[in-house]
Protein backbone atom coordinates (compact mmCIF):
# COMPACT_ATOMS: atom_id res chain seq x y z
CA UNK A 1 0.00 0.00 0.00
CA UNK A 2 2.68 2.50 1.11
CA UNK A 3 6.42 2.15 0.65
CA UNK A 4 9.15 4.64 1.49
CA UNK A 5 12.43 3.66 -0.12
CA UNK A 6 15.70 5.32 0.94
CA UNK A 7 14.01 8.64 1.73
CA UNK A 8 16.21 11.62 2.63
CA UNK A 9 14.37 14.77 3.68
CA UNK A 10 15.96 18.10 4.55
CA UNK A 11 14.69 21.31 6.14
CA UNK A 12 17.16 23.74 4.65
CA UNK A 13 20.58 22.38 5.54
CA UNK A 14 19.27 20.11 8.29
CA UNK A 15 19.10 16.46 7.39
CA UNK A 16 15.87 15.20 8.99
CA UNK A 17 15.05 11.79 7.53
CA UNK A 18 18.05 9.63 6.73
CA UNK A 19 17.64 6.75 4.29
CA UNK A 20 14.24 5.97 5.72
CA UNK A 21 12.71 2.63 4.79
CA UNK A 22 9.11 2.06 5.78
CA UNK A 23 6.27 -0.07 4.52
CA UNK A 24 2.57 -0.38 5.25
CA UNK A 25 0.83 -3.39 3.71
CA UNK A 26 -2.76 -3.17 2.55
CA UNK A 27 -5.13 -3.43 5.49
CA UNK A 28 -2.24 -3.33 7.92
CA UNK A 29 -2.03 -1.23 11.10
CA UNK A 30 1.51 0.02 11.55
CA UNK A 31 2.76 2.32 14.26
CA UNK A 32 5.73 4.61 14.07
CA UNK A 33 7.21 5.38 17.47
CA UNK A 34 9.69 8.04 18.39
CA UNK A 35 10.42 10.83 20.81
CA UNK A 36 10.45 14.54 20.12
CA UNK A 37 12.38 15.60 17.03
CA UNK A 38 12.82 12.04 15.88
CA UNK A 39 11.31 12.83 12.48
CA UNK A 40 7.84 11.32 12.98
CA UNK A 41 5.87 14.30 11.72
CA UNK A 42 8.32 14.87 8.89
CA UNK A 43 7.77 11.26 7.81
CA UNK A 44 4.03 11.93 7.53
CA UNK A 45 4.62 15.19 5.70
CA UNK A 46 6.86 13.37 3.26
CA UNK A 47 4.24 10.68 2.74
CA UNK A 48 1.65 13.39 2.02
CA UNK A 49 3.99 15.40 -0.20
CA UNK A 50 3.89 18.53 1.94
CA UNK A 51 7.67 18.27 2.09
CA UNK A 52 9.53 16.72 -0.81
CA UNK A 53 12.38 14.28 -0.19
CA UNK A 54 15.75 15.16 -1.70
CA UNK A 55 16.27 11.55 -2.67
CA UNK A 56 14.44 8.25 -2.39
CA UNK A 57 10.91 7.42 -3.44
CA UNK A 58 7.40 7.28 -2.04
CA UNK A 59 5.22 4.58 -3.52
CA UNK A 60 1.49 4.48 -2.87
CA UNK A 61 -1.01 1.93 -4.08
CA UNK A 62 1.36 0.57 -6.69
CA UNK A 63 2.39 3.93 -8.08
CA UNK A 64 5.45 6.13 -7.55
CA UNK A 65 3.95 9.37 -6.21
CA UNK A 66 7.24 11.05 -5.20
CA UNK A 67 6.77 13.97 -7.57
CA UNK A 68 3.00 14.24 -7.16
CA UNK A 69 1.29 17.07 -5.25
CA UNK A 70 -0.58 16.52 -2.00
CA UNK A 71 -3.99 16.84 -3.63
CA UNK A 72 -3.16 13.99 -6.04
CA UNK A 73 -2.19 11.70 -3.17
CA UNK A 74 -5.34 12.57 -1.20
CA UNK A 75 -7.41 11.90 -4.31
CA UNK A 76 -5.71 8.55 -4.69
CA UNK A 77 -6.79 7.48 -1.22
CA UNK A 78 -4.67 8.97 1.55
CA UNK A 79 -6.23 10.82 4.45
CA UNK A 80 -4.77 12.31 7.59
CA UNK A 81 -5.83 13.11 11.12
CA UNK A 82 -3.24 15.82 11.78
CA UNK A 83 -1.41 16.52 14.99
CA UNK A 84 -3.54 18.77 17.23
CA UNK A 85 -6.44 17.93 14.91
CA UNK A 86 -6.17 21.20 12.95
CA UNK A 87 -9.92 21.63 12.58
CA UNK A 88 -11.33 24.65 10.77
CA UNK A 89 -12.50 26.30 13.98
CA UNK A 90 -14.75 29.02 12.51
CA UNK A 91 -16.60 26.50 10.32
CA UNK A 92 -19.40 24.17 11.36
CA UNK A 93 -18.90 20.47 12.07
CA UNK A 94 -20.75 19.69 8.86
CA UNK A 95 -18.51 21.97 6.82
CA UNK A 96 -15.42 20.46 8.39
CA UNK A 97 -16.57 16.98 7.38
CA UNK A 98 -17.36 18.28 3.92
CA UNK A 99 -13.78 19.53 3.56
CA UNK A 100 -12.64 15.96 4.16
CA UNK A 101 -14.58 14.92 1.09
CA UNK A 102 -13.44 17.96 -0.89
CA UNK A 103 -12.08 15.89 -3.76
CA UNK A 104 -15.23 13.77 -3.84
CA UNK A 105 -17.56 16.72 -4.31
CA UNK A 106 -18.54 17.00 -0.66
CA UNK A 107 -19.36 13.37 0.03
CA UNK A 108 -22.08 10.96 -1.01
CA UNK A 109 -24.96 9.90 1.21
CA UNK A 110 -23.07 6.71 2.10
CA UNK A 111 -20.06 8.74 3.27
CA UNK A 112 -22.25 10.86 5.54
CA UNK A 113 -24.12 7.81 6.84
CA UNK A 114 -20.90 5.95 7.56
CA UNK A 115 -19.37 8.84 9.53
CA UNK A 116 -22.57 9.72 11.38
CA UNK A 117 -23.10 6.05 12.33
CA UNK A 118 -19.58 5.85 13.71
CA UNK A 119 -19.98 9.18 15.53
CA UNK A 120 -23.68 9.83 16.22
CA UNK A 121 -22.68 12.85 18.31
CA UNK A 122 -21.36 14.62 15.23
CA UNK A 123 -24.78 14.42 13.64
CA UNK A 124 -26.26 16.06 16.73
CA UNK A 125 -23.61 18.80 16.66
CA UNK A 126 -23.45 19.25 12.90
CA UNK A 127 -24.42 22.93 12.94
CA UNK A 128 -22.08 23.85 15.79
CA UNK A 129 -18.78 25.61 15.11
CA UNK A 130 -15.91 23.15 15.37
CA UNK A 131 -13.86 25.51 17.54
CA UNK A 132 -16.47 25.41 20.30
CA UNK A 133 -16.33 21.62 20.77
CA UNK A 134 -14.48 19.82 23.57
CA UNK A 135 -11.16 18.09 22.88
CA UNK A 136 -12.72 14.64 22.60
CA UNK A 137 -15.44 15.88 20.26
CA UNK A 138 -12.87 17.65 18.13
CA UNK A 139 -10.96 14.40 17.83
CA UNK A 140 -14.13 12.78 16.47
CA UNK A 141 -14.51 15.55 13.90
CA UNK A 142 -10.89 15.15 12.82
CA UNK A 143 -11.37 11.39 12.49
CA UNK A 144 -14.70 11.77 10.70
CA UNK A 145 -13.23 14.36 8.38
CA UNK A 146 -10.47 11.96 7.36
CA UNK A 147 -12.95 9.11 6.84
CA UNK A 148 -15.16 11.25 4.59
CA UNK A 149 -12.65 10.79 1.79
CA UNK A 150 -13.01 6.97 1.79
CA UNK A 151 -9.30 6.46 2.49
CA UNK A 152 -7.32 3.35 1.65
CA UNK A 153 -4.55 4.58 3.93
CA UNK A 154 -5.27 6.59 7.04
CA UNK A 155 -2.40 8.56 8.56
CA UNK A 156 -2.69 9.54 12.21
CA UNK A 157 -0.33 12.05 13.77
CA UNK A 158 -0.21 11.68 17.56
CA UNK A 159 -3.88 10.83 18.13
CA UNK A 160 -3.37 10.52 21.89
CA UNK A 161 -1.85 13.96 22.32
CA UNK A 162 -3.74 16.35 24.57
CA UNK A 163 -6.51 13.90 25.37
CA UNK A 164 -7.57 12.52 28.76
CA UNK A 165 -6.54 8.85 29.27
CA UNK A 166 -10.11 7.63 28.96
CA UNK A 167 -10.49 9.41 25.64
CA UNK A 168 -7.18 8.01 24.40
CA UNK A 169 -8.50 4.52 25.01
CA UNK A 170 -11.77 5.32 23.25
CA UNK A 171 -9.85 6.84 20.38
CA UNK A 172 -7.77 3.72 19.87
CA UNK A 173 -10.89 1.58 19.97
CA UNK A 174 -12.19 3.63 17.05
CA UNK A 175 -8.86 3.33 15.23
CA UNK A 176 -9.11 -0.43 15.62
CA UNK A 177 -12.68 -0.37 14.38
CA UNK A 178 -11.65 1.55 11.26
CA UNK A 179 -8.75 -0.86 10.80
CA UNK A 180 -11.12 -3.82 10.95
CA UNK A 181 -13.18 -2.31 8.16
CA UNK A 182 -10.15 -2.86 5.92
CA UNK A 183 -8.37 0.50 5.96
CA UNK A 184 -4.58 0.49 6.23
CA UNK A 185 -3.42 2.77 9.04
CA UNK A 186 -0.12 4.39 9.90
CA UNK A 187 -0.16 5.75 13.45
CA UNK A 188 2.59 8.06 14.60
CA UNK A 189 2.82 8.06 18.38
CA UNK A 190 4.89 8.75 21.45
CA UNK A 191 2.58 6.57 23.48
CA UNK A 192 4.09 3.15 22.75
CA UNK A 193 1.83 1.16 25.04
CA UNK A 194 -1.56 1.91 23.55
CA UNK A 195 -0.42 2.00 19.95
CA UNK A 196 1.56 -1.25 20.01
CA UNK A 197 -1.36 -2.96 21.71
CA UNK A 198 -3.49 -2.59 18.57
CA UNK A 199 -0.80 -2.47 15.86
CA UNK A 200 0.34 -5.32 13.62
CA UNK A 201 3.85 -4.00 13.22
CA UNK A 202 5.91 -1.11 14.51
CA UNK A 203 8.93 1.01 13.71
CA UNK A 204 11.03 3.00 16.15
CA UNK A 205 12.50 6.21 14.85
CA UNK A 206 15.45 8.04 16.35
CA UNK A 207 16.93 11.23 14.86
CA UNK A 208 15.53 10.39 11.45
CA UNK A 209 16.59 6.74 11.31
CA UNK A 210 14.72 3.52 11.89
CA UNK A 211 16.52 1.92 14.80
CA UNK A 212 14.11 -0.90 15.47
CA UNK A 213 11.27 -2.60 13.63
CA UNK A 214 9.23 -5.74 13.80
CA UNK A 215 5.88 -7.25 14.80
CA UNK A 216 4.14 -5.25 17.52
CA UNK A 217 4.10 -8.12 19.99
CA UNK A 218 7.85 -8.50 19.66
CA UNK A 219 8.50 -4.81 20.09
CA UNK A 220 6.39 -4.75 23.22
CA UNK A 221 8.75 -7.31 24.76
CA UNK A 222 11.89 -5.70 23.43
CA UNK A 223 14.34 -4.73 26.14
CA UNK A 224 15.58 -1.40 24.66
CA UNK A 225 12.14 -0.21 23.75
CA UNK A 226 10.78 -0.94 27.18
CA UNK A 227 13.58 1.05 28.72
CA UNK A 228 13.17 3.96 26.36
CA UNK A 229 9.39 4.23 26.09
CA UNK A 230 7.56 2.15 28.60
CA UNK A 231 9.54 3.10 31.65
CA UNK A 232 9.81 -0.46 32.93
CA UNK B 1 -21.51 57.85 19.02
CA UNK B 2 -19.56 60.99 18.19
CA UNK B 3 -20.75 60.52 14.66
CA UNK B 4 -24.38 60.52 15.78
CA UNK B 5 -23.91 63.69 17.83
CA UNK B 6 -22.24 65.40 14.91
CA UNK B 7 -25.00 64.42 12.49
CA UNK B 8 -27.68 65.58 14.93
CA UNK B 9 -25.89 68.87 15.49
CA UNK B 10 -25.36 69.39 11.79
CA UNK B 11 -28.99 68.79 10.95
CA UNK B 12 -30.30 71.13 13.62
CA UNK B 13 -27.92 74.00 13.23
CA UNK B 14 -27.21 73.72 9.54
CA UNK B 15 -27.46 77.08 7.85
CA UNK B 16 -28.91 75.41 4.78
CA UNK B 17 -31.90 73.10 4.73
CA UNK B 18 -33.19 70.67 7.31
CA UNK B 19 -34.01 67.01 6.96
CA UNK B 20 -34.45 66.95 3.19
CA UNK B 21 -30.88 68.12 2.75
CA UNK B 22 -29.68 65.55 5.24
CA UNK B 23 -31.58 62.74 3.53
CA UNK B 24 -30.28 63.83 0.13
CA UNK B 25 -26.71 63.65 1.46
CA UNK B 26 -27.50 60.27 2.97
CA UNK B 27 -28.73 58.90 -0.34
CA UNK B 28 -25.63 60.20 -2.10
CA UNK B 29 -23.54 58.69 0.66
CA UNK B 30 -25.15 55.28 0.19
CA UNK B 31 -24.38 55.42 -3.54
CA UNK B 32 -20.76 56.31 -2.84
CA UNK B 33 -20.63 53.79 -0.01
CA UNK B 34 -21.78 50.95 -2.29
CA UNK B 35 -18.78 51.60 -4.50
CA UNK B 36 -16.36 51.77 -1.58
CA UNK B 37 -17.84 48.60 -0.15
CA UNK B 38 -17.15 46.70 -3.39
CA UNK B 39 -13.54 47.89 -3.35
CA UNK B 40 -13.22 47.09 0.36
CA UNK B 41 -14.38 43.52 -0.27
CA UNK B 42 -11.42 42.92 -2.57
CA UNK B 43 -9.01 44.18 0.07
CA UNK B 44 -10.64 42.14 2.78
CA UNK B 45 -10.84 38.86 0.85
CA UNK B 46 -7.19 38.99 -0.13
CA UNK B 47 -6.16 40.00 3.37
CA UNK B 48 -8.26 37.18 4.82
CA UNK B 49 -6.52 34.53 2.77
CA UNK B 50 -2.94 35.85 2.47
CA UNK B 51 -2.66 38.43 5.28
CA UNK B 52 -1.49 40.74 2.51
CA UNK B 53 -2.59 44.35 2.03
CA UNK B 54 -2.95 44.41 -1.72
CA UNK B 55 -2.24 48.06 -2.36
CA UNK B 56 -2.57 47.52 -6.09
CA UNK B 57 -6.28 46.84 -5.65
CA UNK B 58 -7.42 50.44 -6.18
CA UNK B 59 -5.54 50.49 -9.46
CA UNK B 60 -7.14 47.23 -10.52
CA UNK B 61 -10.45 49.07 -10.06
CA UNK B 62 -9.05 51.94 -12.14
CA UNK B 63 -8.18 49.48 -14.93
CA UNK B 64 -11.74 48.18 -14.67
CA UNK B 65 -12.99 51.74 -15.16
CA UNK B 66 -10.82 52.10 -18.28
CA UNK B 67 -11.99 48.76 -19.68
CA UNK B 68 -15.59 49.89 -19.15
CA UNK B 69 -14.75 53.14 -20.88
CA UNK B 70 -13.23 51.20 -23.78
CA UNK B 71 -16.41 49.15 -24.18
CA UNK B 72 -18.53 52.30 -24.01
CA UNK B 73 -16.44 54.00 -26.70
CA UNK B 74 -16.36 50.94 -28.96
CA UNK B 75 -20.12 50.65 -28.79
CA UNK B 76 -20.83 54.22 -29.84
CA UNK B 77 -20.31 56.32 -26.70
CA UNK B 78 -22.87 57.62 -24.22
CA UNK B 79 -24.76 59.88 -26.65
CA UNK B 80 -25.30 57.45 -29.49
CA UNK B 81 -25.04 53.90 -28.14
CA UNK B 82 -25.06 51.23 -30.84
CA UNK B 83 -27.05 48.79 -28.72
CA UNK B 84 -29.78 49.32 -26.12
CA UNK B 85 -28.49 51.09 -23.03
CA UNK B 86 -29.28 48.21 -20.68
CA UNK B 87 -27.28 45.80 -22.84
CA UNK B 88 -24.45 48.32 -23.17
CA UNK B 89 -24.14 48.88 -19.43
CA UNK B 90 -24.31 45.13 -18.83
CA UNK B 91 -21.52 44.65 -21.39
CA UNK B 92 -19.39 47.30 -19.70
CA UNK B 93 -19.74 45.57 -16.35
CA UNK B 94 -19.15 42.04 -17.61
CA UNK B 95 -16.08 42.92 -19.69
CA UNK B 96 -14.61 45.15 -16.97
CA UNK B 97 -15.13 42.49 -14.32
CA UNK B 98 -13.59 39.76 -16.45
CA UNK B 99 -10.68 42.00 -17.43
CA UNK B 100 -9.98 43.07 -13.86
CA UNK B 101 -10.40 39.50 -12.67
CA UNK B 102 -7.78 38.18 -15.07
CA UNK B 103 -5.53 41.11 -14.21
CA UNK B 104 -5.85 40.11 -10.55
CA UNK B 105 -4.91 36.53 -11.46
CA UNK B 106 -1.82 37.75 -13.29
CA UNK B 107 -0.78 40.03 -10.43
CA UNK B 108 -1.09 37.20 -7.94
CA UNK B 109 0.81 34.79 -10.17
CA UNK B 110 3.73 37.04 -11.01
CA UNK B 111 3.99 39.57 -8.18
CA UNK B 112 2.83 37.74 -5.05
CA UNK B 113 3.11 33.99 -5.47
CA UNK B 114 6.91 34.01 -5.85
CA UNK B 115 7.03 35.89 -2.53
CA UNK B 116 4.60 33.58 -0.72
CA UNK B 117 7.19 32.40 1.81
CA UNK B 118 9.13 35.66 2.01
CA UNK B 119 8.83 38.00 5.02
CA UNK B 120 5.54 39.87 4.94
CA UNK B 121 7.12 43.19 4.05
CA UNK B 122 8.29 41.84 0.66
CA UNK B 123 4.87 41.24 -0.97
CA UNK B 124 3.71 44.57 0.48
CA UNK B 125 6.46 46.38 -1.39
CA UNK B 126 5.70 44.26 -4.44
CA UNK B 127 2.07 45.45 -4.17
CA UNK B 128 3.14 49.09 -4.16
CA UNK B 129 5.32 48.33 -7.17
CA UNK B 130 2.36 46.81 -9.02
CA UNK B 131 0.26 49.89 -8.15
CA UNK B 132 2.83 52.23 -9.71
CA UNK B 133 3.26 49.88 -12.65
CA UNK B 134 -0.47 49.94 -13.41
CA UNK B 135 -0.82 53.70 -12.96
CA UNK B 136 2.12 54.48 -15.19
CA UNK B 137 1.13 51.92 -17.81
CA UNK B 138 -2.23 53.65 -18.17
CA UNK B 139 -0.51 57.05 -18.21
CA UNK B 140 1.74 55.84 -21.01
CA UNK B 141 -1.05 54.23 -23.03
CA UNK B 142 -3.84 56.75 -22.57
CA UNK B 143 -2.14 59.92 -21.40
CA UNK B 144 -2.93 62.07 -18.38
CA UNK B 145 -6.20 63.45 -19.78
CA UNK B 146 -9.54 62.99 -18.13
CA UNK B 147 -11.82 60.72 -20.11
CA UNK B 148 -15.49 61.54 -20.30
CA UNK B 149 -17.56 58.68 -19.01
CA UNK B 150 -20.90 60.49 -19.00
CA UNK B 151 -22.91 57.99 -17.09
CA UNK B 152 -25.77 60.47 -16.71
CA UNK B 153 -26.01 60.98 -20.46
CA UNK B 154 -26.03 57.24 -20.87
CA UNK B 155 -28.50 56.22 -18.21
CA UNK B 156 -30.51 59.49 -18.15
CA UNK B 157 -30.58 62.47 -15.83
CA UNK B 158 -33.98 61.46 -14.54
CA UNK B 159 -34.69 59.59 -11.43
CA UNK B 160 -37.09 59.15 -8.59
CA UNK B 161 -38.29 62.04 -6.43
CA UNK B 162 -39.11 60.82 -2.96
CA UNK B 163 -41.59 63.07 -1.20
CA UNK B 164 -42.56 65.42 -4.02
CA UNK B 165 -40.45 67.52 -6.36
CA UNK B 166 -38.81 69.34 -3.45
CA UNK B 167 -37.95 66.03 -1.78
CA UNK B 168 -35.01 63.70 -2.07
CA UNK B 169 -33.81 62.90 -5.57
CA UNK B 170 -32.37 59.52 -6.49
CA UNK B 171 -31.09 59.34 -10.05
CA UNK B 172 -31.66 56.17 -12.07
CA UNK B 173 -27.90 55.88 -12.16
CA UNK B 174 -27.85 55.89 -8.35
CA UNK B 175 -30.57 53.25 -8.26
CA UNK B 176 -28.55 51.16 -10.69
CA UNK B 177 -25.33 51.49 -8.65
CA UNK B 178 -27.01 50.58 -5.36
CA UNK B 179 -28.89 47.61 -6.83
CA UNK B 180 -25.84 46.41 -8.74
CA UNK B 181 -23.61 46.58 -5.68
CA UNK B 182 -26.24 44.89 -3.56
CA UNK B 183 -26.63 42.03 -6.05
CA UNK B 184 -22.87 41.51 -6.24
CA UNK B 185 -22.59 41.47 -2.46
CA UNK B 186 -25.45 39.01 -2.03
CA UNK B 187 -23.82 36.87 -4.70
CA UNK B 188 -20.48 37.01 -2.91
CA UNK B 189 -21.96 36.08 0.45
CA UNK B 190 -23.77 33.14 -1.14
CA UNK B 191 -20.56 32.10 -2.90
CA UNK B 192 -18.52 32.17 0.30
CA UNK B 193 -21.15 30.55 2.45
CA UNK B 194 -22.53 27.78 0.31
CA UNK B 195 -20.29 26.82 -2.57
CA UNK B 196 -17.43 24.35 -2.58
CA UNK B 197 -15.04 27.15 -3.49
CA UNK B 198 -16.32 29.40 -0.71
CA UNK B 199 -15.85 26.74 1.92
CA UNK B 200 -12.39 25.92 0.59
CA UNK B 201 -11.59 29.64 0.71
CA UNK B 202 -12.57 29.85 4.36
CA UNK B 203 -10.60 26.69 5.13
CA UNK B 204 -7.47 28.03 3.40
CA UNK B 205 -7.85 31.40 5.17
CA UNK B 206 -7.96 29.70 8.52
CA UNK B 207 -5.21 27.11 8.08
CA UNK B 208 -3.53 26.74 4.70
CA UNK B 209 -1.59 23.60 5.52
CA UNK B 210 -4.55 21.79 7.07
CA UNK B 211 -6.58 22.68 3.96
CA UNK B 212 -3.84 21.19 1.80
CA UNK B 213 -4.06 18.03 3.90
CA UNK B 214 -7.70 17.74 2.82
CA UNK B 215 -6.66 17.73 -0.81
CA UNK B 216 -7.51 21.39 -1.40
CA UNK B 217 -4.97 23.08 -3.68
CA UNK B 218 -4.28 26.37 -1.83
CA UNK B 219 -2.68 27.99 -4.89
CA UNK B 220 -5.86 27.54 -6.88
CA UNK B 221 -8.07 28.80 -4.09
CA UNK B 222 -5.87 31.86 -3.59
CA UNK B 223 -5.85 32.57 -7.33
CA UNK B 224 -9.65 32.28 -7.50
CA UNK B 225 -9.95 34.63 -4.53
CA UNK B 226 -7.88 37.20 -6.40
CA UNK B 227 -10.08 36.76 -9.45
CA UNK B 228 -13.29 37.31 -7.52
CA UNK B 229 -11.95 40.24 -5.48
CA UNK B 230 -10.49 41.95 -8.53
CA UNK B 231 -13.69 41.44 -10.52
CA UNK B 232 -15.63 43.22 -7.75
CA UNK B 233 -13.02 45.99 -7.93
CA UNK B 234 -13.55 46.21 -11.70
CA UNK B 235 -17.30 46.59 -11.21
CA UNK B 236 -16.63 49.32 -8.64
CA UNK B 237 -14.36 51.06 -11.16
CA UNK B 238 -17.12 51.20 -13.76
CA UNK B 239 -19.60 52.49 -11.18
CA UNK B 240 -17.10 55.12 -10.11
CA UNK B 241 -16.69 56.27 -13.71
CA UNK B 242 -20.45 56.41 -14.27
CA UNK B 243 -21.13 58.38 -11.09
CA UNK B 244 -18.25 60.87 -11.40
CA UNK B 245 -18.59 61.12 -15.21
CA UNK B 246 -14.87 61.11 -15.73
CA UNK B 247 -11.81 58.99 -15.10
CA UNK B 248 -8.04 59.39 -15.35
CA UNK B 249 -5.05 57.26 -14.51
CA UNK B 250 -4.94 58.18 -10.80
CA UNK B 251 -8.61 57.61 -9.88
CA UNK B 252 -7.63 54.28 -8.38
CA UNK B 253 -5.38 55.87 -5.82
CA UNK B 254 -7.92 57.76 -3.74
CA UNK B 255 -10.76 55.33 -4.39
CA UNK B 256 -8.46 52.50 -3.37
CA UNK B 257 -7.42 54.32 -0.23
CA UNK B 258 -11.07 54.90 0.71
CA UNK B 259 -11.85 51.25 0.01
CA UNK B 260 -8.90 50.26 2.17
CA UNK B 261 -10.13 52.59 4.93
CA UNK B 262 -13.56 51.00 4.67
CA UNK B 263 -12.08 47.50 4.95
CA UNK B 264 -9.99 48.42 8.00
CA UNK B 265 -12.77 50.35 9.74
CA UNK B 266 -15.17 47.44 9.21
CA UNK B 267 -12.59 44.89 10.32
CA UNK B 268 -10.19 43.65 7.68
CA UNK B 269 -10.76 40.03 6.71
CA UNK B 270 -14.47 40.29 7.50
CA UNK B 271 -16.89 40.37 4.58
CA UNK B 272 -19.84 42.00 6.42
CA UNK B 273 -17.26 44.36 7.94
CA UNK B 274 -16.14 45.50 4.49
CA UNK B 275 -19.76 46.21 3.51
CA UNK B 276 -20.47 48.14 6.71
CA UNK B 277 -17.16 50.01 6.47
CA UNK B 278 -17.84 50.99 2.86
CA UNK B 279 -21.26 52.34 3.71
CA UNK B 280 -19.88 54.26 6.67
CA UNK B 281 -17.05 55.85 4.70
CA UNK B 282 -19.48 56.83 1.92
CA UNK B 283 -21.95 58.38 4.35
CA UNK B 284 -19.31 60.27 6.31
CA UNK B 285 -17.75 61.59 3.13
CA UNK B 286 -21.10 62.75 1.80
CA UNK B 287 -22.19 64.40 5.07
CA UNK B 288 -18.83 66.10 5.45
CA UNK B 289 -19.07 67.43 1.90
CA UNK B 290 -22.53 68.78 2.59
CA UNK B 291 -22.09 70.27 6.02
CA UNK B 292 -18.43 71.22 6.07
CA UNK B 293 -16.92 71.45 2.65
CA UNK B 294 -15.50 69.26 -0.10
CA UNK B 295 -11.90 69.87 0.87
CA UNK B 296 -12.13 68.55 4.39
CA UNK B 297 -14.25 65.50 3.53
CA UNK B 298 -11.19 63.29 3.05
CA UNK B 299 -9.71 64.66 6.26
CA UNK B 300 -12.80 63.56 8.16
CA UNK B 301 -12.80 60.12 6.49
CA UNK B 302 -9.18 59.40 7.33
CA UNK B 303 -9.62 60.96 10.76
CA UNK B 304 -12.29 58.35 11.42
CA UNK B 305 -9.86 55.65 10.28
CA UNK B 306 -7.36 56.80 12.90
CA UNK B 307 -10.08 57.12 15.53
CA UNK B 308 -11.38 53.59 14.96
CA UNK B 309 -7.85 52.20 14.99
CA UNK B 310 -7.20 53.81 18.36
CA UNK B 311 -10.43 52.67 19.99
CA UNK B 312 -11.02 49.34 18.25
CA UNK B 313 -7.91 48.18 16.38
CA UNK B 314 -9.61 45.06 15.03
CA UNK B 315 -12.27 47.19 13.29
CA UNK B 316 -16.00 47.32 13.95
CA UNK B 317 -16.85 43.73 12.99
CA UNK B 318 -13.39 42.20 13.15
CA UNK B 319 -12.27 39.66 15.70
CA UNK B 320 -9.16 40.48 17.73
CA UNK B 321 -6.09 38.74 16.38
CA UNK B 322 -5.27 35.70 18.47
CA UNK B 323 -1.76 34.43 18.47
CA UNK B 324 -1.87 30.84 17.24
CA UNK B 325 0.20 28.59 19.50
Amino acid sequence: MLKLDGVDTYYGPIHILQKLELEVGSGELVCLLGGNASGKSTTLKTVLGIVKPRSGSVEFDGEDVTGRPTSYRIGKGMAIVPENRRLFAPMSVRENLEMGAYLHGGGTKEDWDRVYTLFPLLHERRAQLAGTLSGGEQQMVAMGRALMSRPKLLLMDEPSMGLAPILVEKNFEIIQQVHESGVAILVVEQNANVSLAIADRGYVLQTGRVVLSGPAAELLRHEDLRKAYLGR
Amino acid sequence: MLLAIWVFYAVYFSPTQGWTFFLQLTVDGIILGSIYALIALGYSMVYGILKLLNFAHGDVAMIGAFIGFGVLTLLGGPLSPAIPVVALVACMFVVAMLGSGFLGLAIERFAYRPLRDAPRIAPLISALGVAFFLENSVLLLFGANYRNYDGYDLISYNGIHLGGSAGVFVSYLGVMVITGALLLMVGLVALVRWTRFGKAMRAVSFDREAAAMMGIDPDRVIATTFFVGSALGGAAGVMFGLVYSQIYYLVGFLAGLKGFTAAVVGGIGSIPGAMLGGLLVGLVESWAKGYLNGNVADLVVFGILIGVMLIRPQGLLGTPALQKV
